[in-house]
């Protein structure tokens, strides 16, 4: 077997905890599908037929009831953690890597893109590298987004990334919370490319293609707990450290059992017959200075940006609403489920999806909305940019204009909300004027509204 | 290489015609009748004189896999195959007779030297079991083998792109083989229409699925190094070709109720039509995919499979060491002593052998400056230059426009080869016989080196016929930020044209330097047969 595939799917969604609170990330309704049914698609339409998915309990419960999943005809092999959130994604690669026996494909579970995937594994495959990643140009999300006060979110941490001339070799990486002090390059990065670009703009989309030797690493090195946050850079730096070529010669202080990542990859048989072939091969992925191909390093990474085409990470709730936008787009699927029950004099966007089994009365108009399953809309109720999620019950006469309303809520009567994000399970009273803009009403545990942020008092749809 | 027809003219009398269509087995009497004939239609073609070629070997192996195989009862009738049967078959004793029935058109001597090969073979086959494992006896004593036969021989399928039927057959070949097929890319140039014409930018890779579970991956991996380019060069590719059956090799496991020495062959040939789409393979891939597949086919029956493996394994060292390593080492030590001191030597694009050739005459204390002779659009002259004056030795570098302008000062050209075919002449990166031209008409001499496994029973004598044709849009450069040729495919007058190799006639070389020895290029055909000899 070629690659192994790996879905991360116990991440917390911790940047939009409004909601995640009742419903984990990897199941949140996007077009009416839950979340990680995108890259299990994904890995299924290039020919995967076993997938490794890490995740919790409580997800893998909901995995087994919902209809979706049940369309995913690979083979699903979940392995469940603890849910305290210590565990990071390389923690998660180090628990299965007993699974492991051949090169792993890691996606997480919040990825939605169309991107052909050989252009990533290409690389990794005519490189021999030892990590391809992918990465696309950043999104600006230009749509307002309930809770939020209209003030630029707080300083997105940049990421630099640095590429050679071809815009494939991985030469840097870096966060800026870890360059405090500017960005410096080694000189024997320069020497050896002494043609870097520098990006900022890229997004990480957090598929990586790993080689198998990085896996037994992480065994051996348990001080690496993310993928993206520590492993990535440490192995981008580690290709232009200098080689162990005298293995002998170690430092004191390390662990003699501990194997260096380069001793892992050099280890592999048949390394002279390879040695052999480059050697005689009139090849060079540089030139101008007087080394070999790859300038002799065993380790290299590589980076394929996209930036056409739809490549969404949805930790975000800007990126969940336009990812609820256009994951629809993705998919040749008739827009109104054949299960549901729109009466004829309702007006319908050509944006909109409605899901099975719901019941949309008379004179109501739906327009660039996501309606989830099993939600009932009353008569008269005008429904403008928003989702909708599950379970929803939406009573006469009411007015939702860009809003995110979560599962089993039910709006009152004649109920006016503009952007604003509902809980799971709220209700909001009839007759609730909410000409109030972002008005937030989050859950706590005994189903009680805690706090709102409110920014104009006209009149309170609920006070505690 | 030209494939050998399927039809040879021994298969003309009705009734064998008629049992054959009929798919009946031959009767015994009919198979004799049959063997009579082809051992006649031999013995006329023994007088004529030719290059011994494997053909035949070829052609028995294919009509061995179509007979039925249920030969058992009639081992005798086992090689009554449509093949000439040069090679002695284990004849038994009451065939003999029926070879002293013959017409007495046959000169004692002859038969006489052709019992005693049989005999020498059938003792040799007295050991092996399993008729149908049994690879075609290939030692050839008496030198000409039966090619003369009016053998009706097929045109391989990749010069025959414009025939929409070959195609045809190569996409159902290929369904078979679960492989995807690779389109054509841009407009091809008429004179080279026959030929396919791929685009680097649209790998193969596209098509299949990711984890590959049809191709090995070790297949994948090389197949898509030897598309983009990162494999290139004759001996780099064989022996990456090699590395790569040894991890097939070592993962394969036969299933139940197969043999090694047949399933693993029939592994083998989705696995080299992959290949041969990501790039057409090259002569001296050719010739290793033929000895590992005599060496499959050679491992008797009754072999565990993990002393199979390992023998195999350690045959594919064997090769390489012999044929590639040991055979440059044996090329250096003839080339050097031709090189003296105070030459100018010229050498054309980045040949692995000639770079070692220099590089180890350069040890041996050696004067001499190398002049370093380049083209468009690949420009591997730059990686030979790099590689020349990391070792130290002075080099001039110039574009092959610029040839006869300095070949009044150089002293010797020594080329590297592709392949060198039947008819002695050498196949090369294109420009090589452009250059051979201009050394001649100085009067240089001109000495290719190449190892004798690159040597291939193909006859050319032009570049037409085939050839290979690279992505077009490699000769499109970006300079000052512009491209003129960015939009060539809506010209409708204009074609691109990237040939990769082209043909040098013998008069042009002057010497081969094999691991033989120093050869004429006329030789050529005698190496074969020794080879083949020896085989």
């Amino acid at each position: 077997m070629e690659l192994q595939a790996v879905l991360m799917a116990a991440g917390g969604g911790s940047r939009m905890p409004d909601l995640t609170y009742n419903t984990p990330k990897p199941m949140l309704p996007v077009g009416n599908k839950p979340l990680m049914w995108y890259p299990l698609n994904l890995l299924e339409r290039v020919g995967f037929e076993e997938v490794i998915v890490i995740t919790t309990k409580e997800v893998h419960k909901m995995m087994s009831t919902d209809p979706k999943m049940k369309d995913v005809k690979m083979k699903l092999d979940v392995v469940c953690i603890q849910e305290d959130g210590d565990m990071g994604t390389a923690d998660a690669l180090r628990h299965i890597q007993q699974k492991i026996k051949t090169d792993v494909l890691v996606v997480s579970c919040d990825l939605i893109t169309d991107v052909a995937l050989h252009e990533v594994v290409d690389l990794f495959r005519a490189h021999n590298a030892t990590l391809a990643m992918l990465m696309s140009k950043a999104h600006e999300f230009t749509d307002t987004v309930p809770g939020q006060k209209g003030k630029k979110k707080t300083a997105e941490q940049r990421d630099f990334v640095g590429v050679d001339q071809s815009g494939k070799r991985l030469l840097f990486m870096a966060n800026e919370a870890d360059l405090e002090d500017g960005l410096s390059i080694r000189k024997s990065i320069m020497r050896k490319h002494p043609r870097m670009h520098i990006k900022t703009g890229l997004e990480d989309a957090h598929l990586y293609c790993l080689k198998k030797a990085v896996v037994d690493f992480l065994a051996d090195n348990k001080s690496i707990s993310s993928i993206r946050g520590e492993l990535v850079p440490y192995l981008v730096r580690k290709q232009f450290s200098k080689t162990t070529n005298s293995p002998k010669i170690k430092d004191d202080a390390e662990d003699q059992n501990q194997k260096t990542i380069d001793e892992l990859l050099i280890s592999s048989r048949d390394e002279p017959l390879l040695q052999l072939a480059q050697e005689r091969s009139c090849w060079n992925d540089h030139r101008g200075d007087m080394s070999e191909a790859y300038h002799g390093g065993k380790l290299r990474c590589y980076v394929h940006i996209i930036d056409q085409g739809l490549c969404y990470r949805v930790n975000t709730l800007a990126a969940y609403i336009e990812a609820n936008r256009l994951a629809p787009k993705l998919f040749e699927e008739p827009a109104v489920h054949p299960s549901a029950v729109i009466s004829e004099r309702c007006q319908m966007g050509s944006d909109s999806i409605i899901g099975a089994l719901c019941q949309v009365a008379d004179k109501t108009s739906i327009k660039r909305s996501t309606i989830g399953n099993s939600t009932t809309v009353k008569e008269k109720v005008k429904v403008t940019n928003s989702i909708i999620m599950h379970g929803v019950t939406i009573e006469e006469g009411c007015n939702i204009q860009g809003c995110v309303i979560c599962s089993n809520a039910v709006i009152g009567r004649g109920a006016d909300l503009k952007y604003c994000l509902v809980g799971s399970g709220q209700q909001i009273e009839p007759e609730g004027e909410d000409q109030i803009s972002f008005i937030h009403i989050m859950q706590c545990s005994n189903d009680k509204p805690v706090c709102f942020r409110i920014v104009r008092k006209h009149r309170l749809v609920s006070s505690y | 290489m030209a494939d050998s027809g399927v039809t040879d003219g021994l298969c003309d009398t009705d009734d064998i015609e008629r049992s054959k269509t009929e798919g009946k087995e031959l009767t015994k009497e009919e198979k004799q009748r049959l063997r009579k004939e082809k051992k006649h239609q031999k013995k006329i073609k023994e007088k004529k004189d030719d290059a011994a070629s494997h053909e035949d070997e070829k052609k028995k192996k294919k009509k061995k896999e179509e007979k039925p195989v249920g030969a058992a009862s009639q081992p005798p009738t086992q090689p009554s195959q449509k093949a000439p049967a040069p090679a002695p078959v284990p004849v038994p004793a009451s065939e003999t007779p029926a070879l002293a029935d013959k017409p007495a058109k046959s000169k004692a001597d002859l038969k006489a030297e052709r019992r005693a090969r049989q005999e020498s073979e059938r003792a040799s086959k007295q050991g092996k079991k399993g008729d149908v494992g049994q690879p075609v006896p290939t030692s050839k004593p008496k030198a000409p083998p039966s090619e003369l036969q009016p053998v009706v021989k097929r045109l391989p399928e990749h010069v025959q792109v414009d025939n929409p039927d070959v195609l045809k057959k190569l996409a159902k070949k290929l369904e078979r083989q679960q492989i995807p097929l690779r389109s054509d890319y841009g407009y091809k140039v008429s004179l080279f229409s026959h030929l396919h014409q791929y685009s680097r930018k649209a790998p193969l890779t596209q098509q299949l699925g990711i984890p590959s579970t049809v191709i090995h991956p070790a297949i994948v991996r090389l197949g898509l190094q030897y598309s983009q380019g990162i494999v290139a060069g004759s001996n780099a590719r064989s022996v990456a070709l090699l590395h790569a059956f040894k991890q097939v090799i070592r993962d394969y496991t036969t299933p139940p109720n197969e043999e090694l020495s047949r399933d693993l062959v029939n592994k083998l040939k989705p696995y080299i039509s992959f290949l041969n789409q990501c790039r057409p393979l090259s002569a001296s891939m050719g010739n290793a995919i033929k000895y590992i597949k005599k060496e499959i086919s050679n491992i008797p029956s009754q072999c565990k499979e993990e002393e199979a493996k390992s023998k195999l394994l350690s045959c594919i060292e064997c090769y390489i060491n012999e044929k590639i390593i040991l055979a440059a080492k044996a090329i250096a030590k003839y080339s050097i002593e031709k090189i003296s001191d105070g030459d100018v030597i010229l050498v054309y694009g980045c040949s692995s052998l000639v770079n070692h050739i220099l590089c180890e005459a350069f040890e041996k204390k050696r004067k001499f400056r190398v002049i370093v002779v380049d083209s468009r659009p690949r420009l591997e002259g730059r990686e030979a230059l790099r590689r020349l004056v990391q070792r130290g030795i002075s080099c001039t570098y110039v574009l092959i426009s610029a040839v006869s302008y300095i070949l009044p000062e150089v002293s010797k050209v020594f080329l590297g080869a592709h392949a060198l075919l039947a008819n002695g002449y050498v196949m090369s990166r294109v420009g090589t016989s452009q250059i051979a031209l201009v050394a001649k008409a100085f009067n240089v001499p001109v000495l290719v080196c190449c190892e004798t496994y690159k040597f291939c029973e193909r006859v050319q004598t032009d570049s037409f016929v085939s050839n290979e044709l690279d992505d077009p849009d490699e000769l499109i450069v970006t300079r000052k930020g512009k491209t003129q040729l960015e939009h060539w495919q809506e010209v409708p007058s204009l074609g691109l044209l990237n040939l990769v190799y082209d043909v040098t006639p013998p008069d042009f070389v002057d010497l081969v330097i094999t691991d033989l020895g120093m050869i004429p290029c006329t030789s050529v055909p005698v190496v074969l047969r020794v080879k083949n000899v020896d085989q």
